[in-house]
């Protein structure tokens, strides 16, 4: 029975990671309509900041939570400026080529001076241990990172489905011509928009830098299962996103538990399942 | 310039000081040229129509003067500032509010979102309680999804959203097509309080019987040019040519 509660928390853990990634995945899609193959390098790039500011500058986790999706964030608007807003009008395939030759020039760069090998990221002393809760053993820093990203992902929902500046994403993803027309500069929104999704996928990797260390390809092996959550959820649907990022992340633990041979397929089976049933995502959206 | 000329000669008879002037606007969609060389003015508190054919150019003129077609040239003055080669957002902020053929309404957005989406642009638009005296429907869907409002209604709320924002004047495109006589009837009514309210009123309309109840000027849009032009009080002397250029 606690291997049982141990792979669920595993699974609510990978949820969490799954959950913020296409998160920022859905929300750079439905404003950009781009699909960000850089987002898995842009994840890692997170974590190796919070390692530079812990290392170089002695800045340490809580800061690094704050200060990485900042710094990545501005890497990712410093991108669109240049590159992804010449694609606009274009088709989803000149998104997906570009965004994909910035992942691998970006994980290329940093795999040249890193190696392959994970650097290590100790947990913050405030987060150390664990509870017993006799069930199972709980990890602190494991359980802070489900609720934290739990939150982060609610208060993204909340931005955008309830707050006026979230009506004016809502209101671009459907005609942005016409919200400039009402006087809103829809070009530095979708910049920021851009910088939010990045952001995000920066947070996850600093959340994950102690779980997992930081290595160049952490983000490469997460995108694809990452794609098949967005893909599963509905692109573009952020409330879509989370609740299949997290119960993905479960299945694949409960999978792993009751057969392990095929944890690491069944995302991309009931992807199949999804696009044969629903092609739209299940709360997508038809076009 | 001909079209220059009839374009001046009502313009002087109004009241008003010159709020638009539009001096040989010529626009593209890609590769195909549709405005030829639009020339006409409209004067503060006015209503002026534009009228033509499908085709004629007459959404496309508005397009233009908003900023959003994406190649075009020629000089459109509002308030003395040339605004040909401003940004569309630019041009809202600058007071120019822009009501769309189909009308724009948000279905991600519900009632309220969708009217208090454009930003409040001057000081002097019309307050939520204002609006809803106007359009009392809005006020009993506020938490409906703006698409699933009748067709009067969503005409409503596009215009509605539009006064919010303190812009003087407006552009507004065949506010009454495909609506029900009576919704017809409401938005004449709107129309007419906005102009006693000071509001100037550039509209775009197929339905000249609707237009002949709330215009001061016409003119008169074809193959992308002005190719005529006169105020409401010439309207019976002009009715046969007018017949002739619509095809009714």
């Amino acid at each position: 029975m606690q291997a049982l509660f141990a792979q669920l928390l595993v699974g609510l853990i990978n949820g969490s990671f799954y959950a913020l990634l296409s998160l920022g995945l859905a929300v750079i899609f439905g404003m950009l309509n781009i699909i960000n193959f850089a987002h898995g390098a842009l994840y890692m790039m997170g974590a190796f900041v919070a390692y530079f500011l812990l290392n170089l500058g002695g800045i340490n986790y809580w800061w690094a939570l704050l200060l990485a999706p900042i710094i990545v964030g501005i890497f990712g608007m410093i991108l669109e400026r240049t590159m992804l807003q010449w694609l606009t009008g274009l088709d989803h395939l000149y998104g997906l080529l570009l965004t994909f030759g910035i992942a691998l020039i970006v994980q290329g760069v940093f795999q040249n001076y890193f190696g392959s090998s994970g650097l290590p990221y100790a947990i913050p002393d405030q987060l150390r241990g664990g509870m017993n809760l006799g069930f199972m053993f709980l990890p602190v820093y494991r359980g802070w990172v489900v609720v934290f990203s739990l939150v982060v992902c609610l208060a993204t929902w909340f931005l955008i489905e309830k707050t006026q500046l979230g009506a004016y994403l809502r209101a671009a993803t459907e005609n942005p011509t016409l919200v400039r027309a009402f006087g809103i500069n829809v070009p530095r929104m979708i910049t920021l928009t851009y910088g939010l999704g990045v952001g995000l996928a920066a947070l996850a990797g600093v959340l994950s830098a102690p779980i997992n260390q930081v290595r160049p390809l952490m983000g490469a092996d997460l995108i694809i299962v990452v794609f098949a959550v967005v893909v599963i959820g509905g692109m573009g649907s952020i409330m879509g996103s989370i609740i299949t990022g997290f119960a993905l992340g479960v299945i694949e633990g409960l999978t792993k538990y009751f057969y392990p041979e095929a944890s690491n397929t069944v995302v991309f089976v009931l992807m199949v399942l999804v696009l044969l049933v629903k092609p739209t995502g299940l709360t997508g959206r038809a076009a | 310039m001909p079209d220059t000329a009839i374009a001046e000669a009502p313009a002087r008879a109004a009241s008003g000081g010159n709020i638009l002037q539009v001096r040989n606007l010529e626009a593209w969609y890609g590769e195909s040229h549709i405005l030829h060389g639009i020339n006409f003015d409209v004067n503060a508190g006015e209503v002026v129509t534009l009228l033509g054919r499908n085709g004629a150019g007459k959404t496309t003129t508005l397009k233009s003067i908003m900023g959003i077609i994406g190649k075009r040239s020629g000089s459109v003055k509002f308030n003395n500032q040339d605004i040909i080669r401003a940004s569309s957002d630019k041009i809202a902020r600058m007071g120019i509010a822009f009501c769309p053929e189909e009308r724009g309404i948000f279905s991600s957005l519900d009632v309220r979102e969708n009217l208090m989406l454009p930003p409040v642009v001057r000081e002097s638009g019309l307050p939520l309680d204002q609006i809803f005296e106007l359009f009392p429907n809005l006020k009993e869907r506020l938490g409906s999804q703006g698409t699933k409002l009748s067709g009067g209604e969503q005409q409503m709320l596009a215009i509605a959203r539009i006064l919010r924002t303190g812009a003087s004047f407006l552009m507004l495109d065949e506010p009454t097509e495909g609506l029900a006589p009576v919704i017809i009837q409401q938005i004449g009514h709107t129309i007419a309080r906005l102009k006693k309210e000071g509001f100037t009123i550039l509209l775009v309309e197929q339905n000249f019987r609707f237009a002949s109840t709330v215009a001061d000027r016409y003119y008169v849009v074809e193959h992308g040019k002005i190719i005529d032009g006169f105020s409401n009080a010439e309207l019976a002397a002009n009715m046969d040519k007018l017949h002739t250029y619509l095809g009714v």
